[in-house]
């Protein structure tokens, strides 16, 4: 090291992340040159090998990409076919859809908080060294998370791939018989989701704010999950209560968000008119914070978000494992709205006839706003696959919050950080954001560059 | 400090969706009480101790008594680096069907994969990538597959406390069949006429698909030794098209030699009545 500043610092291989990818990080005089998020998830090609398939085969196909969000592969996949054959889905079934989708979000969203989050703000390599000393915390986590689980078992057949699901709706839909014994586990879950918002809320927050634009879906008087429009809140716009929302219908994605292909990832960046940007549970949170269920709100006000009602806008990353908290109160809460007004419907699915057409839509996936788009023909023979997952989206904003979360570390005075600290840190960072490194892979070595 | 008399379980991933190494997390109940008895030294995704970064170095700090291997091998590091995790293992288990089948990334195994490149990459040279996806039976000694897309948790138990044991698991290569029998499920294809994969599929899930109305779509891939001649002949009196068995063979086993020979059995078989040309 020539310079106290500048060195080269490389992390092969992200831990507590799902998925496989390094970090590069070059510091130069101080300052940050590169900060390199480098995804060597092997690519498994699904757009090309959906291309002459059934198009009643996408929700199973797709819901591979990723065993932590099938569903969200799976809803999306059905949406963007449905759309294409002009098909409505009888109101029951999409509530019974947003069920299901429900589940996957307390499932997946307590696994990052208890298992891959929380160990970073209490001092441990895993949730295993952190159940020593917080023995009752983990095991509420995997409580809530066996709910989230139970939700998909009953209803999707399994909480990995479920298959249960089909264009147009379900194979089979639950007797109210079926659902019932979950409501009592949704109850525990919803009083044990309040107490996970007030642990987490507990932990200590470092400084940090990501100022780029935030992109969610949005659907006026719902915490939009499985419904709405893609929506933009411009950069900067921060919890002074009045948050201009820019709609982009999702038929213009494509044209607004670019992906290129840079050489360090196996994961396509994506820019948002020319710029990056985060989808996942910040940009959620703020373009629909008001619309979350009264014992979300009211949580979440109490955890020191501000009051969502009025707008209020987190955009420190750290602080996501709270609204994260929040949301699977949210999931929890209108989880048991669904049961308790269950009834079957009169049909397990709507007949979705195939069109030469063209068809797409877009949800939220635990991690972020997932894009699909396919084409057929007559007989409904997938002619494109378009799919554009959230990972791949904040890739570029994970890599600015880097570049300016190691910045702010270098500017502070006293004794520089040494590479294990920043190693630390930048793990940090990208955590943060929960990537979903094997759906993006179409992601962490970290290396730092000092020279 | 005392020696910690547990044995020590890593968890390795290669080309796949990460839902087999995620069933062990999907173990809400047996995950803390597991790890009184196994020491969990390598799980990325778990743990961000300094064992889990073994990917990096290669150089690895094993032995480990148990293996378990989730994913396919896709690219040329990848066949280095499981050929150095066999040599640190006592035993090596693959989990699901991409680790045992080559998974549904196998598919490229029937096409030009620089045709798949420039159908995803704008820039395919930059993407190194075999030409195949394979099991990683085909690169190193196995001690055991447990099948599915996804495992089943109830299995993946088995075979953990079992290899711990040092006993054999107890799985069995028998058809879904069975287990739809065991479920008290009407046979959905004898009674609805509803094509199903069951007969020649490997058990294990508890026979969830015709549980649930549909029919199996063979997730857990071939049981030992299926009839699929039979089988292709049935799949075709339900009504399924050449092109229909083709693609259901051809999804999350696709690269299962026991169903090498589903294309010339649905080319050959001569359906019943004429039916309408299919248009490919």
């Amino acid at each position: 090291m020539s310079h106290r500043g500048s060195r080269v610092l490389r992390l092969d291989a992200l831990a507590r992340v799902e998925g496989e990818a390094a970090l590069h990080l070059a510091v130069r005089d101080g300052t940050v040159a590169e900060a390199r998020l480098r995804i060597y998830e092997p690519p498994r090609f699904f757009e090309a090998f959906l291309v002459g398939r059934g198009h009643g085969e996408p929700p199973d196909i797709t819901s591979r990409i990723c065993g932590i969000c099938p569903v969200a592969y799976q809803t999306t996949a059905c949406q963007a076919i449905e759309r294409a054959c002009g098909v409505t889905v009888d109101e029951p079934l999409v509530e019974l859809r947003r069920l299901l989708y429900y589940g996957e979000w307390i499932e997946s969203q307590s696994l990052h908080i208890h298992l891959l989050h929380a160990p970073d703000f209490l001092g441990h390599p895993s949730a295993v060294e952190l159940a020593r000393e917080h023995r009752a915390a983990v095991e509420r986590g995997l409580r809530i998370k066996q709910a989230g689980n139970a939700i998909m078992e009953q209803l999707g057949g399994r909480a990995i791939h479920p298959i249960n699901v089909r264009i147009g709706g379900f194979y089979h839909v639950p007797a109210p018989a079926e659902l019932a014994p979950l409501a009592d586990r949704l109850c525990r879950a919803h009083d044990d989701a309040l107490e996970t918002v007030r642990w987490v809320a507990g932990f200590d927050f470092p400084d940090a704010e990501y100022h780029g634009p935030l992109m969610a879906m949005r659907d006026p008087g719902r915490y939009a999950i499985d419904s709405g429009t893609p929506a933009v809140m411009a950069a900067g716009v921060g919890s002074n209560g009045s948050t201009p929302v820019r709609a982009l219908p999702v038929e213009e994605f494509e044209r607004h968000v670019v992906e290129r292909q840079v050489p360090h990832s196996t994961a396509l960046v994506s820019e948002l008119d020319g710029h990056h940007y985060l989808t996942g549970s910040l940009a959620r949170y703020a373009v629909s914070g008001r619309w979350l269920h009264p014992s979300a709100l009211d949580a979440a006000r109490e955890a020191g978000l501000g009051d969502p009602a009025t707008g209020a806008v987190c955009r420190n990353p750290f602080r996501s494992i709270i609204v994260r908290a929040v949301e699977v109160a949210h999931a929890v809460a209108e989880a048991l709205r669904i049961i308790d007004a269950y009834e079957p419907p009169s049909r397990s699915y709507v007949a979705v006839p195939p069109r030469p057409a063209t068809g797409c839509a877009a949800t939220e996936a635990p991690r972020g706003l997932l894009y699909h788009r396919y084409a057929m023909d007559a007989d409904g023979t997938l002619t494109l696959a378009r799919i554009v997952p959230p990972t791949a989206q904040n890739q570029s904003a994970i890599e600015d919050d880097l570049r300016r979360q190691v910045q702010s570390r270098l500017d502070r005075p006293g004794e520089p950080p040494g590479d294990e600290e920043l190693t630390a840190l930048c793990e940090r960072a990208v955590r943060n954001h929960d990537p979903c490194i094997s759906c993006s892979a179409h992601f962490l070595d970290l290396t730092v560059e000092r020279g | 400090m005392e020696p910690d008399p547990r044995p020590s379980l890593a968890v390795w991933k290669f080309a796949s969706c990460d839902g087999c190494q995620l069933t062990l997390l999907d173990c809400e109940d047996e995950l803390l009480p597991l790890t009184d008895r196994v020491r969990i030294t390598h799980f990325l995704e778990m743990s961000s101790a300094e064992d889990s970064r073994e990917r990096a170095t290669l150089e690895g700090t094993g032995p480990y008594d148990l293996s378990l291997v989730d994913g396919s091998i896709t690219t040329a590091e990848d066949v280095r680096r499981v050929h150095h995790i066999r040599r640190i293992s006592r035993r090596l288990v693959t989990i699901g069907a991409c680790a045992t089948a080559g998974g549904i990334q196998a598919l490229r195994n029937f096409a030009d994969v620089a045709e798949f490149r420039a159908a995803v990459y704008a820039d395919p040279e930059y993407i190194a990538t075999l030409d195949t996806s394979t099991p990683i039976s085909a690169h190193v000694p196995v001690d055991f597959e447990l099948r599915g897309c996804p495992i089943d948790r109830g299995q993946l138990l088995e075979v953990i406390t079992a290899f711990l044991a040092g006993r054999k698991p107890n799985v069995s290569g028998h058809s879904v069949c069975f287990e739809c029998k065991r479920r008290g499920t009407t046979c959905i294809t004898v009674a609805q006429g509803i094509p199903c994969l069951g007969p020649v599929t490997h058990a294990g899930c508890g026979a969830l698909c015709p549980a649930y109305g549909r029919g199996c779509y063979g997730c857990f891939g071939p049981m030992v030794q299926p009839n699929l001649e039979a089988m292709v002949r049935e799949l075709r009196h339900d009504g399924m098209s050449e092109r229909d068995i083709v693609r259901v063979f051809r999804t999350f086993n696709a690269a299962s030699p026991e169903y090498g020979p589903v294309p010339e059995l649905a080319a050959q078989e001569a359906p019943e009545t004429p039916a309408e040309e299919e248009p490919r």
